[in-house]
């Protein structure tokens, strides 16, 4: 592999593994409060236990979060100097804000974990309030620069490459970004809620619970159903009109999306199959006559730009489409398997069956499965640019002649730290079972 | 001052505060290997007690110093970014080591020995790493390949100023961690630990400043520039060396029942030292950022983000002010925490 190809992979791979569990920091404070709310208005123990065990879990997952962080704000600067140059002048904002941002979260963190026990609750809520915040507020900023790589602004180049009148409120109020960061976090959100209630799930799988265990699982499963469920109707909103940002601003990537060849009103949407450069066509799809130009427009006649309308250098790489696809597929899926838990529970009033239980249990997975190739579609139907239209990504990378034995040392730690923060979670859960931790099951 | 030397006197600040948090963090990282087993002094609890609720902040500080090299000299990040890659990249890859291992440790106490000595060794080896940065930066060890600077890594290794500038890392970080865990131990009323880390203070202390003065004059010939411009400005350097005879100073005075040594004004005036010697430093530096071939003004981002940039520090500290307050109170001054059993 040639080095451009190798930083290109080590990158990519330190921001897939950093997002797993990066989502998981986004999250997780969001459903603590919950739980700590819950516990303020209903005064029930379980939830006071929830709380302190998602802490836990969150502890450890933090800390790859964090670590995995540091590594990708590192690498970013010295595997893509070239670009880091043109961000360092135009779009350092957001990088400088989600430092402070890191601070507020890491602060109030600590407090939370190691001070609960000498705060009242309303400080300890306020607390759990601050490290959301803070997480969310890195994930908005963090998702800035990526948005303006997407649909640059405020700057000029001039003839020779130099960035001049530089208007960095511009570049920090990109086209994209409003769109960007609600759909990042919302989907955050979403995949969290839908992972604690696989975990939920996974527990009422179980035969011999006790009463005492079965309603806390219980409780926590509605907790991420109800969340869930809005999340991902507002992910789906939401993601609507990310498609439509891309209509406006980046037809190309949305022509590789849909694998849309010719520029044409009426077009269809084609779901599944693969994209075909001989046919120049999406094979094995379903296509819904008219649907794509609904869904850019919201007008049947509306015109969408194909791939050939660009130098065939310029295209991204055609598999996109199937990224994108596994991502709406599975954000269809879990909006309708959390609406339809719910019903099941709210209108049918009937506990859940184990078929749809073992259902809830792959849902937080799936939704793993769509952040990762949702951004992997992003950050690859940008290609072959690194700041589109701006930077190619050749160009862009470092030269040095290193990259290699790096490579091979960062993807052995990444495979390490995921199987030890799972046999940690193991371990610790499993030396701490909720029944042992149930104030009732003493007495 | 220029709007590029107020950037890189941030920036040194920046690595100034650092450079003193991460020598109390790896430092009792390593202090804590080392009194693990040991039943006879608390030194490793109080080590530990110290770091879990702080080791987040201090990585915060980490990426800050990168972030503000970055944004603040974004035209130094080819020449850095390819130089530093390996460096960098091996400490990226302890950090993480240490990091995860050492909030694993409190989740599996079964498994608190290796995940104990991981935490000791990589506090030693990632400063190492982190201080091998300064003698690329004094020229000497950069080829071009087709005008792109790559690393010599034999005459790197081969060269003793190398050695010297990880002994020097090393001594100073045990020396204000040790002095640091003493004030520490002091708040928690943990006698044993206090005896133990003054012990260590008392010989690190003259170790860090002989071992100083030897790697300035074992300095390489690439590197003359530096030392003449130490030798011509020298000012700071003696007040860097009077703060420390005083601090010094301080680990004799008798103050608490028998024991000998008052540690919050050691710990204040060691600080003050460093803060002392590595503006000299700094300034000696100047204007290059890398020898010979990058100065600071050439590294420079544009003014107009400069100075938006530095709003968003204001703002951003005035908000974290009253957070960190809450935190020293918390961990670094309630008897509660830090007298806990
Ligand atoms: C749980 C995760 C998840 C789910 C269910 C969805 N998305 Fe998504 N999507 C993401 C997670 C995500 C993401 C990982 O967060 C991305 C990557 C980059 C970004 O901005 O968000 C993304 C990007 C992204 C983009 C590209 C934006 C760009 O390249 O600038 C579009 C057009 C959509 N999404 C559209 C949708 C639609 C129409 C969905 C219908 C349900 C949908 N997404 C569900
Ligand atoms: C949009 C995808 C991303 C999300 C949602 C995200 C979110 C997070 C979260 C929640 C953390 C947890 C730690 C904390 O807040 O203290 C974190 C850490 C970190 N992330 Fe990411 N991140 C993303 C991508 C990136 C990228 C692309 C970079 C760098 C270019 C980056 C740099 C960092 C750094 C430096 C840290 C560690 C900060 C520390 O020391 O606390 N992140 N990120
Ligand atoms: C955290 C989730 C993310 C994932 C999984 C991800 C995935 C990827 C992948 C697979 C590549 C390689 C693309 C290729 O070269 O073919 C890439 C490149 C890149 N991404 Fe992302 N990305 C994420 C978020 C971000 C964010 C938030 C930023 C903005 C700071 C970003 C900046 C970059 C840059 C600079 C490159 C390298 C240049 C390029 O290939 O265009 N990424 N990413």
């Amino acid at each position: 592999m040639d080095t451009v190809v190798m930083a290109r992979s080590l990158f990519g791979t330190s921001l897939g593994f950093h997002i797993i569990y990066a989502t998981i920091g986004v999250g997780v404070p969001v459903m603590i409060i919950i739980a700590e709310i819950l516990h303020l208005i209903k005064k029930d123990p379980d939830y006071a236990l929830m709380a302190r065990r998602w802490t836990k879990g969150f502890a450890v997952l933090l800390a790859v979060a964090i670590a995995s962080g540091t590594i990708v704000g590192v690498l970013i600067s010295l595997l893509f100097p070239n670009f880091m140059e043109i961000v360092g002048q135009v779009i350092s904002l957001p990088f400088q804000m989600e430092i402070f941002a890191f601070l507020i979260e890491a602060v109030f963190m600590s407090i939370y974990l190691y001070a609960a026990d000498r705060l009242p609750p309303s400080l300890r809520i306020l607390s759990i309030f601050f490290v959301a915040l803070g997480a969310t507020a890195s994930a908005i900023m963090i998702t800035d620069v990526h948005a303006w790589m997407n649909t640059p602004a405020g700057f000029d180049l001039t003839e020779s490459g130099e960035v001049t009148n530089v208007d960095p409120w511009a570049a920090f109020f990109n086209p994209s970004f409003g769109i960007t960061a609600m759909h990042v976090t919302l989907s955050a959100y979403m995949t969290v809620a839908f992972l604690i209630g696989s975990i939920a799930a996974l527990r009422l799988l179980k035969r011999n619970l006790s009463k005492q265990e079965r309603n806390y699982h219980k409780k926590a499963l509605m907790i991420s159903l109800y969340f869930g469920a809005a999340m991902s109707l507002a992910t789906a909103l939401n993601g609507h009109e990310t498609a439509q940002m891309l209509h406006e601003y980046l037809p190309r990537k949305l022509a590789g999306a849909e694998g849309l060849f010719e520029t044409t009103r009426y077009a269809p949407l084609s779901i599944g199959g693969y994209t075909s450069l001989e046919d120049q066509e999406v094979k094995y799809a379903v296509e819904i006559p008219s649907a794509l130009s609904f869904l850019a427009g919201n007008r049947f006649d509306t015109e969408v730009k194909g791939l050939n309308e660009y130098p065939q250098d310029l295209w991204p790489p055609l598999y996109i489409h199937i990224l994108f696809n596994v991502m709406v597929g599975i954000g269809s899926i879990l909006l309708v398997l959390s609406f339809f838990a719910l019903a099941w529970k709210l209108l049918l009033k009937r506990e859940f069956p184990n078929w749809l239980l073992a259902l809830l249990v792959v849902g937080g997975p799936l939704g793993i499965i769509a952040i990762e190739t949702g951004w992997c579609f992003s950050c690859i139907g940008r290609q072959p640019w690194t700041i589109n239209d701006v930077l190619r990504t050749d160009t862009a990378a470092t030269k040095s002649n290193s990259v290699g034995i790096l490579f091979l040392l960062f993807i052995s730690l990444y495979l390490t730290l995921l199987f030890v923060t799972a046999f940690v979670l193991r371990f610790y859960f499993k030396r701490n079972p909720v029944s042992k931790e149930l104030p009732q099951a003493e007495s | 001052m220029e709007a590029s030397t107020l950037a890189i006197t941030i920036l040194w600040s920046f690595l100034f505060v650092y450079s003193i948090l991460g020598s109390l963090d790896f430092g009792a990282g390593f202090w804590g290997m080392v009194y693990g087993k040991n039943k006879h002094t608390n030194a490793s609890v109080i080590a530990n007690r110290f770091l879990s609720p702080t080791w987040e902040i201090t990585n915060v500080f980490f990426v800050i110093l990168v972030v503000a090299l970055v944004t603040f000299f974004p035209f130094a990040t080819t020449m850095l970014g390819s130089l530093l890659l390996v460096p960098v990249g091996l400490g990226l890859i302890l950090l993480t080591i240490r990091t995860t291992f050492m909030v694993f440790a409190h989740h599996a106490q079964k498994f608190k020995n290796i995940l104990r000595i991981t935490s000791g060794i990589t506090g030693l080896m990632i400063p190492a790493l982190l201080v091998s940065i300064l003698p690329i930066t004094l020229g000497g060890f950069i080829e071009f390949e087709n005008g792109y600077p790559q690393l010599h890594y034999g005459n790197l290794f081969k060269d003793p100023t190398l050695y010297m500038h990880v002994a020097f890392g090393l001594s100073t970080e045990l020396f204000i961690s040790s002095v640091f865990l003493m004030d520490y131990a002091k708040e928690a009323d943990d006698w044993s630990a206090f005896q133990t880390y003054r012990s260590h203070a008392l010989w690190l202390g003259p170790v860090s400043i002989i071992v100083a003065v030897l790697t300035i004059a074992a300095m390489p010939q690439e590197a003359g520039w530096i030392v003449n411009k130490i030798q011509a400005n020298p000012d700071w350097f003696i007040v860097s060396l009077i703060f420390f005879l005083v601090g010094y100073g301080f680990l004799f005075v008798k103050r608490y029942k028998e024991y000998r040594g008052h540690p919050r004004p050691a710990v204040i005036l060691i600080m003050l030292q460093y803060g002392a010697a590595i503006y000299a430093y700094g300034s000696a530096h100047l204007p290059y950022l890398v020898y010979p071939h990058l100065t600071v003004e050439e590294g420079f981002t544009n003014p107009t983000i400069f100075y938006q940039l530095l709003v968003v520090y204001g703002i951003g500290f005035a908000i974290l002010i009253p957070g960190f307050i809450l935190f020293w109170k918390l961990f670094l001054k309630d008897r509660r925490y830090l007298k806990q059993e």
